[in-house]
């Protein structure tokens, strides 16, 4: 059989079997609905109940501070448009950035049409977001800033803590999509003054089909899922039990072993950006050199197209991306790469290769021995390339 | 453990098979499946079966199937889906929470309800339809079987009144309790959007899906990446979804024997309840209502008191629906809808089957209800 290297963790990640055995017994004789009155149920609330405390701890948040929904991009949802619509009195202004998830951008643009003003802050070469910037387009209106903790696609890590202590000097709340850093980095909610943060499980070896959105206590913001009185009245609909068992789960195991992963996955990040970037000419690393996420690279390589390069790599065994997962079906170039200043040709000639706990130094080497000979022949047929190759 | 569990409308055990699939699935199909790579082509294969297999148990094309989280959901995201502000929508009085508590936030926004009366059987009064659709009628929205009583409601005639009256007006219908005990065909039913959940159909808890139209425009409730045609972002819950259309595939093979055996099940029961004084049948063994709920009021006692006393002899019950149990301000607005004694009103139980309960299981609860309602009433007193 050929070699297998799975390096799109950050679309999605396997399911730990920890986590999986985790989640068996309440597809079996655990089934009963957590909002029943008798035992069935009482005993599957107190197992969503210590689910909720692991991810409090997790994130040094209390558990009554702790919402289970369907995912990330609920998650995104809820806070956006939640805190826009529950505090439409105070104001109407959000600031955000080009470089957000889909979840959240398009969540702006339904906002914009429903009459909220929206700011999309630019980014600098490496995907940062100014403090200042953001302190400069606060304005008297402004009822909340979202900033993603780390992008999905180049990695890079915002300022979190310092651009929520701006706007808490205001008065602003904040929220941070947090999908991709949960698990990989460390977060503290009370100690970076985050208010609100959503997360995934499948984005840290948990199931899919859950996520959670952290509310710090006190925030006002409405439900977008209404119904019966399940998360205290806030998000409807009967609790998807195993899952959110899983995630329990997963958050303790990725939070208990985050150093030792985070720098041994760093450490094979950094062979693979500096191997890329020695063996394919004409190559630019997306992002920020240090403040990237541990498992993430994203390439550009000059006069070839990454879906060429992806189904190339596909039939060699490896599996990465273009960009995000959510967008690899559409032609357009992406967001954050334009976002960053890069041209459209350019951008189209994008890779990431994210890395998580299953690739080992073996995966790099392969992967550093069948990237550049696929590029290179890529680009054998690009006239743009011959040019360039000849000095015209 | 040996238990009895009649709670199968708050949910259901998973079957084996779905169980398998779902973890066959988290092992070896964890790819995204919007990845353009082979694993995550694989899981886009899987998405397909599913979809067809729970289009297949409801009449409707795959491509009419958008995947949720739940019955929850989709319900939120059907509603909020078609309305703007100024619209006036028309349910029953006896919708599901998720139904009933969203109308309830968007009265206090700018729009307009009119809930249907039902009747004794719990039944929705279509004369009273009929009168109530104006030309901002939106969205008639109705639950096929209701979730505490099981009644059945007429839902073909109720689209053939909206069509006959307003063209604009979209017809919503909530049919997870419907889905796998009676056939459903969406488009023989003439409806625009269906509501269903897999943990209902012994599937797993987590999916759903809302049937839509061919042709239908909808205003998503979750934005983002562009799954599920744009209408529903954020990465597709595989396993589950893999579960469900297994759990749809099981449920539409021999639905018929099915009914047949839970039917002889509900019949023995309400036989062998004459053999106890005071109690009030909520969901007659007729063609109105379903044969897996049974809801039975006794006199004298609190339905909770009773749940739990039945508790301690290993059965399984529930008072209303579980969405609502634990919120006593609402568990009786479909039992005082249906015009209940208010002597009987607290004192209701739902007893909700599968076809895998057994005519023993009920001869036990029988035992039961006469050794703890005499006790019960005589503290009451």
């Amino acid at each position: 059989m050929n070699k297998r290297v799975y390096m799109d963790h950050a679309a999605t990640t396997y399911t730990k079997t920890e986590v999986l055995q985790t989640m068996m017994p309440f597809y079996t004789e655990l089934f009963g609905n957590p909002s029943s009155v008798h035992q069935f149920g009482r005993e599957v609330k107190k197992h969503i109940d210590t689910a909720r405390e692991q991810i409090a701890k997790a994130l040094g948040a209390l558990p009554e501070e702790i919402y289970f929904t369907a995912g990330g991009s609920e998650a995104d949802n809820w806070a956006i448009k939640g805190i826009a619509y529950a505090n439409r009195k105070k104001g109407n202004h959000i600031i955000t950035t080009k470089i957000e998830h889909p979840g959240l951008l398009e969540s702006c643009k339904y906002l914009e049409k429903e009459g909220f003003e929206v700011t999309y802050l630019d980014v600098d070469e490496y995907g940062l977001v100014k403090p200042e910037d953001v302190e400069r387009a606060i304005k008297e209106n402004t009822i909340l800033i979202s900033v993603m903790y780390a992008n999905n696609e180049i990695g890079t890590i915002q300022s979190i803590a310092e651009i929520a202590g701006l706007a808490k000097e205001r008065k602003i709340y904040f929220h941070t999509d947090a999908v991709q850093a949960v698990g990989s980095i460390k977060i503290d909610v009370k100690e970076q003054n985050i208010d609100l943060l959503s997360l995934s499980a499948h984005k840290f070896y948990g199931p899919k089909g859950v996520g959670a959105l952290y509310i710090r206590k006190g925030v006002k913001i409405i439900s977008i899922l209404h119904g019966g009185h399940q998360e205290r009245g806030r998000r409807a609909g009967t609790e998807n039990v195993p899952g959110i068992i899983g995630l329990g789960k997963a958050i303790e195991i990725a939070v208990n072993t985050m150093d030792e992963n985070a720098a041994r996955i760093k450490a094979l990040r950094d062979k693979l950006i500096q191997g890329v970037m020695e063996k394919v000419p004409y190559t630019r690393l997306n992002g920020h050199p240090e403040k990237r996420l541990p498992g993430n690279t994203s390439f550009c390589f000059e006069f070839i197209e990454g879906e060429s390069l992806l189904l190339n790599l596909d039939i060699k065994g490896i599996a990465g991306s273009s960009g995000s997962a959510c967008s690899s079906g559409s032609l357009d170039p992406s967001h954050v790469l334009l976002a960053i200043g890069l041209s459209h040709e350019i951008a189209h000639g994008s890779l990431r290769l994210s890395l998580g706990d299953i690739n080992t130094q073996e995966d790099i080497d392969y992967v550093l021995e069948v990237l550049p000979p696929i590029v290179d022949r890529l680009r054998q047929m690009s006239p743009l390339y011959e040019r360039v190759k000849g000095g015209k | 453990m040996n238990f009895i569990y009649f709670d199968n409308s708050a949910t259901t055990k998973p079957h084996k098979e779905v169980i398998e699939e779902v973890a066959d699935c988290m092992e070896k199909y964890y790819g995204n499946p919007s990845s353009i790579h082979k694993l995550g082509l694989d899981a886009e294969k899987k998405l397909k079966e599913a979809r067809e297999r729970v289009a297949g148990l409801i009449g409707a094309a795959a491509g009419e199937i958008y995947f949720t989280s739940g019955g929850s959901e989709s319900n939120n995201m059907a509603i909020l889906g078609v309305l703007s502000p100024g619209d006036h929508i028309i349910a029953s009085q006896i919708e599901h929470p998720s139904v009933i508590m969203l109308l309830k936030a968007l009265q206090k926004e700018n729009y307009e309800v009119t809930y249907l009366d039902v009747d004794k059987n719990g039944i929705a009064d279509t004369e009273q339809l009929k009168d109530s659709i104006k030309d901002n009628t939106r969205l008639v929205t109705i639950m096929h079987v209701n979730n505490e009583i099981g009644s059945i409601q007429p839902i073909s005639r109720i689209a053939s009144i909206i069509r006959d009256r307003n063209k604009r007006t979209k017809f919503h219908v909530d049919a997870v309790q419907a889905l796998g005990k009676l056939p459903l065909n969406v488009k023989q039913l003439d409806v625009d959007m269906l509501s269903i959940s897999a943990h209902k159909i012994h599937g797993p808890k987590g999916a759903g899906a809302l049937y839509m139209k061919k042709g239908l425009v909808l205003k998503p409730l979750i934005f983002g990446g562009g799954q599920e045609g744009s209408l529903r972002s954020g990465t597709e819950n595989l396993p589950s979804i893999s579960g469900f259309g297994i759990a749809a595939q099981i449920a539409g093979t021999d639905m018929q024997g099915k009914a047949d055996k839970v039917k002889e099940l509900k019949a023995y029961f309400i036989k062998r309840l004459q053999e106890i004084d005071k109690v009030v049948i909520n969901s007659l063994m007729d063609e109105m209502h379903i044969p897996n709920i049974l809801n039975a009021a006794f006199e004298g006692v609190r339905g909770e008191v009773l749940l739990h006393a039945l508790e301690d002899y290993g059965i399984y019950v529930s008072t209303g629906s579980a969405c609502s149990s634990r919120n006593s301000k609402h568990s009786n607005y479909v039992l005082s809808a249906i015009g209940l004694k208010s002597s009987y009103l607290e004192g209701a139980v739902r007893f909700s089957f599968s076809y895998e309960n057994t005519k023993e299981e009920i001869d036990t609860a029988i035992e039961a209800l006469k050794k703890i309602l005499p006790f019960l009433r005589r503290m009451r007193k």
